[in-house]
């Protein structure tokens, strides 16, 4: 059971969260522009890699929050990398 | 080879088994191969043998990390079907189904083919038009999948005696005869024997680090065992796709994921048919020829690398397995282990040439081990020739920039 980091309700069961897949992809500013392949690597390819990979997680199950953390796919590491804004 | 027969059998009996010899050799690699395969499971030993025996390629080696059949393919479930929703799916999943049914023969070992058939119950109105929906296509194609009303679903299956107050009531159930249980074990042993046989080197604990290429074209890999030419790689290696592509900048449309399962203690046989709970996305168990309750559901809902499970998993298919068989809550569990599949965005295998020359894909999907023939085979047709078998045309890369998905995530799972 991997117990995620939630900013505002803190460490919390995995059941509670769906996870929202890698974090790093960005949307290409202008699609009409893109080719077919560039436009299909942002919708469909991920790294995936074996290792660090930072995502999106959303707590929905809870406070309904959507943040980002750090997550070591092989040893389930979990670094937070969000605080909550003051 | 040293054939199996009857009186191999008796002839070794006699002399206490001491004598059966090596099912293959162990050699170390040549410096360059036609076809290097990267990955010793199923997929990759099948391509293998296919490669040799279909199209006269023989100088072939296979490369495998750990031991053959040590990844998915020894690990998974042994239910092997065609019930699926697409017309691109659905032919080339027929085509493993026959091809596991006469494959026994083909290559001199038994794989044990048992032809349970497969219930998978109807809980949810939306499950009963996707049952529909693929009987129908199905039938097209000349595959058996038929609907069973409750009173048919409880007399195949007398343990199952549902309660009035289910959470998801048993509306009734939808049938593939063919549907059949395969040693897992064997399908790896037995196409690593006959692909030996004829010249296929099998190198075990040689891991592929990386990927040496020469004016954008394949020239040969990295190995633990160190670099070994090739003029065309093929890669199958199930969990680690994205790893292994990378070694040559591809990236691929899938993540990977665990996916458990657990078995009980051997008990005297009372399921016959392999059940699938709750509709397609639930929970799957079957007796094995054991007698162990075999138990799994879908993957674990993230990407991992961590070769073992979430717990969330095991309670909620526990859950739905003992709504439908309380009896189940005596079972003393055995044994629980995971695997990591790489689950392409629509849930489709792909067996694709990639942007690198002479580097050829076979992502064995959610589901891997029923595709292992057909695969097997289409990837060793597309290695060969450099186009695709028809029955796997629709399966490339491509169709993700085309926007051509073959859709299967929602409803094929894994098993
Ligand atoms: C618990 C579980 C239950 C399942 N149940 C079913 C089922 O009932 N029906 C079904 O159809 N499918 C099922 N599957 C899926 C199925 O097992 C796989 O899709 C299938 O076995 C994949 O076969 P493969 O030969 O591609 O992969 P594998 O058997 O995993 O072989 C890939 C090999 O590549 C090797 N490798 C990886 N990286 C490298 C490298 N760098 N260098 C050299 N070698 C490398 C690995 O060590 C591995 O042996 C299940 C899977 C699991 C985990
Ligand atoms: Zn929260």
């Amino acid at each position: 059971m991997l117990e995620i980091p939630c900013p505002w309700c803190g460490l919390r069961n995995e059941n509670e969260f769906i996870c929202g897949g890698e974090a790093q992809r960005k949307r290409p500013a202008d699609p009409d522009r893109e080719t077919d392949e560039a436009w299909a690597d942002y919708l469909y390819n991920n790294a995936n890699p074996k290792g660090v990979v930072t995502e999106w997680w959303w707590h929905v199950s809870g406070c309904t929050l959507w943040f980002k953390i750090d997550r070591n796919t092989l040893t389930h590491e979990i670094t937070p990398i969000e605080e909550l804004p003051e | 080879m040293k054939r199996f027969s009857i009186f191999s059998l008796a002839r070794n009996a006699l002399t206490g088994h001491r004598n059966w010899g090596k099912m293959w050799r162990s050699p170390d690699p040549k410096r360059e191969y036609d076809v290097i395969i990267i990955g010793g499971g199923g997929h990759g030993l099948g391509a293998a043998y296919f490669l040799a025996k279909e199209h006269g390629i023989t100088n072939v080696a296979v490369l495998e990390k750990g031991w053959l059949g040590g990844g998915n393919t020894g690990r998974n479930t042994m239910t092997v079907r065609s019930n699926f929703l697409r017309e691109d799916s659905v032919p080339f999943h027929e085509m493993s189904l026959d091809l596991y049914h006469q494959l026994s023969r083909d290559l001199n070992y038994n794989l044990m083919v048992s032809q349970r058939g497969m219930i998978t119950f109807i809980q949810s109105s939306a499950a009963n038009r996707v049952a529909l929906q693929m009987a129908n296509t199905m039938h097209i194609y000349g595959a058996e999948y038929r609907m069973l009303t409750l009173d048919e679903v409880k007399r195949r299956i007398p343990i199952f005696d549902p309660s009035p107050d289910m959470r998801l009531p048993v509306r009734g159930g939808v049938y593939q005869p063919r549907a059949s249980m395969v040693r897992h074990d064997a399908v790896a042993w037995g196409f690593a024997r006959a692909a030996d046989a004829r010249g296929v080197d099998i190198i075990q604990n040689c891991e592929v680090t990386g990927v040496r290429q020469e004016g954008g074209a394949v020239t040969g890999v990295e190995t633990s065992r160190g670099l070994i030419k090739g003029k065309k790689i093929g890669m199958a290696v199930a969990g680690h796709g994205s790893v292994v592509a990378s070694m040559v900048g591809q990236r691929l449309p899938i993540i990977t994921q665990p996916l458990q399962a657990w078995v009980s203690e051997p008990v005297k046989p009372i399921l016959n048919e392999i059940v699938v709970i709750r509709s397609y996305y639930g929970t799957y168990l079957m007796q094995s020829d054991k007698g162990e309750i075999v138990v799994g559901q879908g993957c674990d809902p993230y990407p991992s690398y961590a070769q073992r499970g979430t717990f969330p998993i095991i309670e909620d298919a526990t859950t739905s397995m003992l709504e439908v068989f309380p009896s189940f809550g005596r079972l003393k569990l055995l044994r629980h282990w995971a695997g990591m599949l790489d689950i392409p965005y629509d849930g489709s295998p792909i067996i694709s040439k990639t942007n690198t020359k002479g580097f050829y894909i076979d992502v064995a999907g959610s589901g891997g081990f029923k595709t292992t023939p057909a695969a097997a085979k289409t990837f060793a047709h597309l290695i060969a020739n450099d186009f695709p078998h028809p029955l796997a045309e629709k399966l490339g890369l491509d169709r993700f920039a085309s926007g051509r998905l073959v859709q299967e995530g929602g409803v094929s799972a894994n098993r």
